[in-house]
């Protein structure tokens, strides 16, 4: 294990008044776990407000958590400071390469940032030559070096921010909607350069996206969030062949997708219906309760646990604890 | 019949560093009853000829250089101020953004009965209680629970998809018959997306309405259209019916574009195009999509190639005549 989180939270105090005094918060990450293995893609996917972002920002150290456990290379990251050595192992891809490269900077310029700050080439001269390099790693010629963004397309962009991720030689990046502002022939690109480099430099990822189709193109396992927590995870064929919560039914029921030899992998029978609640009033109980066909009136008060009906394939719904039990078909484990 | 026909349109934008030629001899056209898709990716001209058709184009930058736009037989491509309004009347539209499509200072009552008031397919003596009802009654067509509360609320206080229904109401107010929608629900979340394409599906049967739609989602171009015209830099390059387009691209643009949509349950990813849309101050001279092409022959640099019908009802512009659908 890379890197392993445990019981991790993160609020946000909401404040108002002449006192800002705190009025409420805001949970944005809920009590997540999961563990990324040394050379894997670890897929997060949600839509907007789940809180996959916080916890990209927490792993690097843009949030400190509210409390849990964040474990990188063995070592305990959650403390109070953010330890400085992790960032030389732990480097981060925004999703808006725009506004994420300073645009007064030559390429040159932003990729000599890392080099410096930790200090891995001193000569400015050979600083020079690595820079160069990082751009042959991201398919671009050297000559990029000299040019400021705004003369870059969007993927372009993307691929500098990927260089000054790579600079570092780090252990993982964590990939935070790295194409969701490009076009899907860029997109493409940008995702077999994401594959091409991982492989070379044995690098794990943590790609944080809401688009399915994508991350059933790149990621070894998948967690699904919904208001901050994690509603189902497991092995990515698993997930996309055998979705078990209902939420990850719906996600999968709303692509619209473009061939009909994939429309057989939809789950049928499932209508997405209701919007996400606000992070500042999270329905109690299991959060998807609201929008859930299936949901009882134990879902509506008591917090599911997981249940691991195939190896490393979680779900946490009561639904589908009451249906396999009663059944007996499967053999269920409690995971505590 | 024809309700909107594009002849060899070309609008051009005068900028400081020059003439940016974006649209490029564009002809299409829409039959009525029919659901139209236009797609492209990013600056491919998309939005700039809905604008064309809406008479919404940038003044005094943007300009028609050439072609005809007709609708409903009217020849609307100069008309300016009331006359333009005037033979219009029908057409109706749905912007991309919900978050910022609405006035955030009126509330969504206001800007509706706005909107009604001030359509002209509205009976000219409609009463203010009338009107009301018929604002309330749209409200409940796009499916938003209680709708005196959302009538007197202001568009903050509503969620993005609430956002877009409202949008979807608004478009609907002046009873159209002719209803071009730009990126519908694209900006919220796959669940939301959903249910909007759903609505979107149920309202234009219901009213048969004719509709153009605009997006760079080819599944939600499978979805929602049944002919579908594909966009590369100010040019149509293919058009044809929607699944022949999709399952049996012709075009090298097309197929590249196809193959780079991400697969349910795929492992790895292949496809993407190299390089990236020409600049539109000196664009390529003949197909635009040469410099990108890998079967560009030297006749693609200089000859801007003419639609072919390759399969029933499905044209491609491409000297190599669909020598890019080899591979597929």
């Amino acid at each position: 294990m890379i890197l392993t989180v445990r019981a991790l939270r993160k609020y946000f105090p909401v404040r108002a008044g002449l006192l800002q005094k705190q009025v409420s918060v805001i949970r944005a990450v809920d009590g997540v776990s999961f563990s990324v293995k040394r050379g894997e893609v670890f897929g997060l996917v949600g839509e907007s407000g789940s809180g996959k972002t916080t916890i990209g920002f927490t792993l690097v150290g843009i949030y400190r958590p509210t409390n849990g456990e964040i474990e990188f290379e063995g070592q305990s990251i959650a403390g109070n400071r953010y330890p400085p050595w992790v960032s030389g192992k732990l480097q981060i891809v925004f999703q808006d390469p725009v506004s994420s490269l300073n645009p007064r900077r030559t390429i040159a310029q932003t990729l000599d940032v890392p080099l410096k700050v930790h200090t891995l080439v001193r000569q400015r001269r050979l600083r020079l030559v690595r820079e160069g390099e990082l751009l042959e790693m991201v398919d671009m010629p050297r000559s990029y070096l000299h040019k400021l963004p705004g003369a870059l397309s969007g993927g372009q962009m993307q691929r500098i921010a990927i260089a000054r991720a790579l600079a570092v030689k780090p252990l993982m990046i964590v990939l935070d909607e790295p194409t969701a502002s490009l076009d899907v022939s860029v997109q493409s690109k940008v995702i077999s350069l994401l594959n091409d480099v991982r492989t070379d430099f044995g690098l794990s990822y943590l790609f944080i996206t809401h688009d399915l189709a994508l991350i059933s193109t790149i990621a070894h396992r998948v967690a699904v969030m919904y208001l901050g927590r994690i509603c189902e995870s497991a092995p990515a064929v698993q997930l996309f062949e055998n979705p078990l919560h209902y939420y990850t039914k719906m996600l999968l029921a709303s692509i619209p997708t473009v061939f009909p030899a994939d429309d057989v992998l939809k789950p049928k029978g499932v209508e997405s219906k209701g919007e996400i609640a606000s992070p500042m009033s999270i329905p109690t109980g299991c959060s998807f309760h609201p929008r859930c066909p299936v949901a009882n009136e134990l879902c509506s008060t008591v917090q599911p646990v997981a249940v691991e009906p195939e190896e490393g394939h979680r779900v946490w719904c009561h639904e589908y604890l009451e249906r396999s039990t009663c059944s007996l078909q499967r053999e269920v484990r409690y995971v505590v | 019949m024809e309700i909107i026909s594009v002849k060899d349109l070309h609008v051009h934008f005068e900028i400081y560093e020059g003439t940016s030629r974006v649209i490029n001899g564009v002809t299409m056209s829409v039959e009525r009853g029919e659901k139209v898709g236009l797609a492209g990716e990013t600056g491919c001209g998309k939005t700039v000829m809905m604008k064309s058709i809406l008479g919404s184009l940038p003044s005094p930058a943007g300009r028609i250089a050439g072609g005809f736009i007709h609708y409903k037989g009217q020849d609307i491509t100069d008309l300016k101020g009331k006359a333009a309004r005037r033979e219009r009347l029908g057409m109706s539209f749905v912007p991309q953004n919900p978050m910022n499509s609405l006035n955030p200072v009126f509330t969504i009552g206001e800007q509706l009965l706005t909107v009604r008031k001030y359509s002209r397919m509205a009976p000219q003596m409609e009463t203010r209680h009338r009107r009301r009802d018929v604002v309330r009654s749209l409200l409940a067509a796009v499916q938003l629970p209680d709708t005196h509360r959302i009538m007197s609320s202001y568009p903050v206080q509503l969620s993005g998809g609430m956002r877009q229904r409202v949008l979807m109401a608004m478009a609907l107010a002046p009873e159209p018959e002719f209803l071009i929608a730009d990126e519908p629900g694209t900006a919220l979340d796959v669940t939301i997306q959903a249910q909007i394409l759903n609505l979107l599906t149920k309202l234009v049967d219901r009213q048969r309405l004719t509709v153009l739609l605009i997006t760079h989602n080819l599944g939600v171009m499978r979805t929602l259209t049944e002919r579908l015209y594909i966009m590369y830099a100010g040019n149509i390059v293919e058009y044809g019916p929607t699944q022949d387009v999709l399952l049996n691209p012709l075009h090298p643009y097309t197929v590249g574009l196809i193959r780079s949509v991400p697969r349910l349950r795929a492992r790895g990813m292949e496809g993407g195009i190299p390089g990236h849309i020409p600049d539109y101050l000196s664009p390529p001279a003949g197909c635009r999509f040469s410099p990108r092409c890998v079967y560009a022959l030297e006749k693609c640099r200089y000859v801007l190639p003419d639609p072919v019908e390759l399969r029933p009802r499905h044209y491609v512009s491409c000297h190599r005549s669909g020598g890019g659908g080899e591979g597929q």
